[in-house]
């Protein structure tokens, strides 16, 4: 299995393990391709999420807005782009999340990499 | 027979879509990357083709982890664009060329490639917003696309070696295709770049310009590394240059770079553009313009 074999430091590489047990957020989240399941989700979050099973550390993740914690609980970024969406949060806004740092030092260090 | 005119790679960042629906492009944020893209207009202004294999990842609008086909053909009329769920505005549906779909699917299968075929397939923005650089007055679309989709999305993912020989059957499948179509084959995604965990940010700009620089002349260079190398080298969406991979395994022999660019960041991702054709085809294309 590819994971057992690396480690790269913050990086979860998304394997038949994590599918599994991120099924049901992704699973949710791919829902959200569709706006009347968006919409379903804003009037009421908690009857959403029951619907698609997801556990509690999934559930607490979602309430949290808390992306590491979702990765965490098997979700791929792909799929929670889709939920972060709905919350009007970008990819650059989660980067920011993630990495624990306000979004225009995180924009400036994207930046940065040009002159490395 | 049909003839395999050069390939284009490029990324495919949702972002740039979102700039093409507001106009954006003679930012300057973003005029450094759309500039990039005169010069390959103007080499397709030239070669007018008629088709393009279009080898792309799928982002979770067609595919879910249901059903996660490792490579995936085209073979409908038409593919249309969809809702993604983040806001990018949905463009005209892409012409099919479905005769073309079935021979790659038979030459494919032929070869030995497990395809699953599709003859209805929603495509996301890895096709829509590289269609919308190449072609940004349609539709109409100029071309007819069959588009090729690759896991990139669950691990494990096929590899750069395995990637690279499908792009080299579907080279192999356009020059034996009897028919006088022009034909494209086209790459996106990448470059580096990472969504995902406390490395989200994560650009790599040493290995990107090493991979444009043996994609050239050399690509059979970069069959050595694995996909975990591939995501710590170029970030876990970076791992897209395996699209890159398979495109340019198409054009057989030696080849011309027409035009390369390479900027960041455009949203999280070091973007980059690079055409290639059979070395000499731009002196054939004088020769005929001359003739006629």
């Amino acid at each position: 299995m590819i994971s057992r074999k690396v480690t790269i430091p913050g990086t979860v590489i998304f394997d038949g393990a994590e599918a599994q047990k991120g099924y049901a957020l992704n699973k949710m989240c791919y829902s959200f391709n569709n706006a009347e399941n968006r919409a379903a989700f804003l009037a009421d979050e908690d009857a959403y999420c029951a619907r698609f099973g997801l556990d509690t550390r999934q559930r607490e993740a979602v309430r949290r807005r808390d992306v590491l914690a979702m990765i965490e609980a098997g979700g791929n970024v792909y799929y929670l782009a889709k939920l972060v969406g709905i919350f009007g949060l970008d990819v650059q806004d989660i980067g920011a999340q993630q990495t624990r740092m306000p979004v225009a030092e995180f924009k400036a260090k994207l930046a940065a990499a040009a002159e490395e | 027979m049909s003839r395999l005119e050069g390939i284009i790679c490029t990324s495919h960042v949702p972002a740039i879509g979102k700039a093409i629906a507001r106009g954006q492009q003679q930012e300057p944020y973003w005029k450094p990357f759309f500039d990039g893209f005169v010069a390959v207009r103007a080499w397709l202004d030239h070669v007018q083709p008629d088709a393009v294999v279009l080898l792309y990842n799928d982002h979770g609008l067609n595919f879910f982890l249901d059903k996660m086909p490792t490579f995936a053909v085209g073979a409908a009329p038409e593919y249309r664009n969809a809702d993604e769920g983040w806001g990018l505005p949905t463009i005209a549906p892409f012409p099919g060329a479905p005769q073309l779909s079935w021979h790659l699917i038979e030459s494919l299968v032929e070869d030995e490639f497990d395809l699953t075929t599709c003859q209805e397939m929603l495509v996301d923005h890895a096709v829509a917003v590289p269609m919308q650089l190449l072609w940004p007055a349609a539709p109409p679309w100029p071309v007819s696309i069959v588009p090729v989709c690759i896991n990139t999305v669950q691990h494990p993912l096929p590899s750069a070696h395995r990637c690279y020989s499908l792009g080299r059957a579907i080279g192999r499948a356009i020059e034996a295709y009897e028919s006088d179509l022009r034909i494209v084959v086209m790459g996106t995604g990448g470059l580096s770049h990472q969504l995902d965990g406390e490395r989200a940010g994560f650009i790599n700009k040493a290995f990107d310009e090493y991979c444009l620089e043996k994609l050239v002349h050399e690509p059979e260079a970069l069959l050595r590394y694995s996909n975990a190398q591939l995501v710590e080298l170029a970030g876990s969406q970076g791992v897209e240059i395996l699209m890159w991979i398979a495109a340019r395994a198409a054009l057989r022999g030696t080849v011309s770079q027409v035009h390369r660019n390479y900027h960041i960041p455009i949203s999280n991702t070091a973007s980059g553009v690079l055409v290639l054709e059979p070395a000499g085809a731009a002196s054939g294309r004088r020769g005929a313009q001359h003739a006629a």
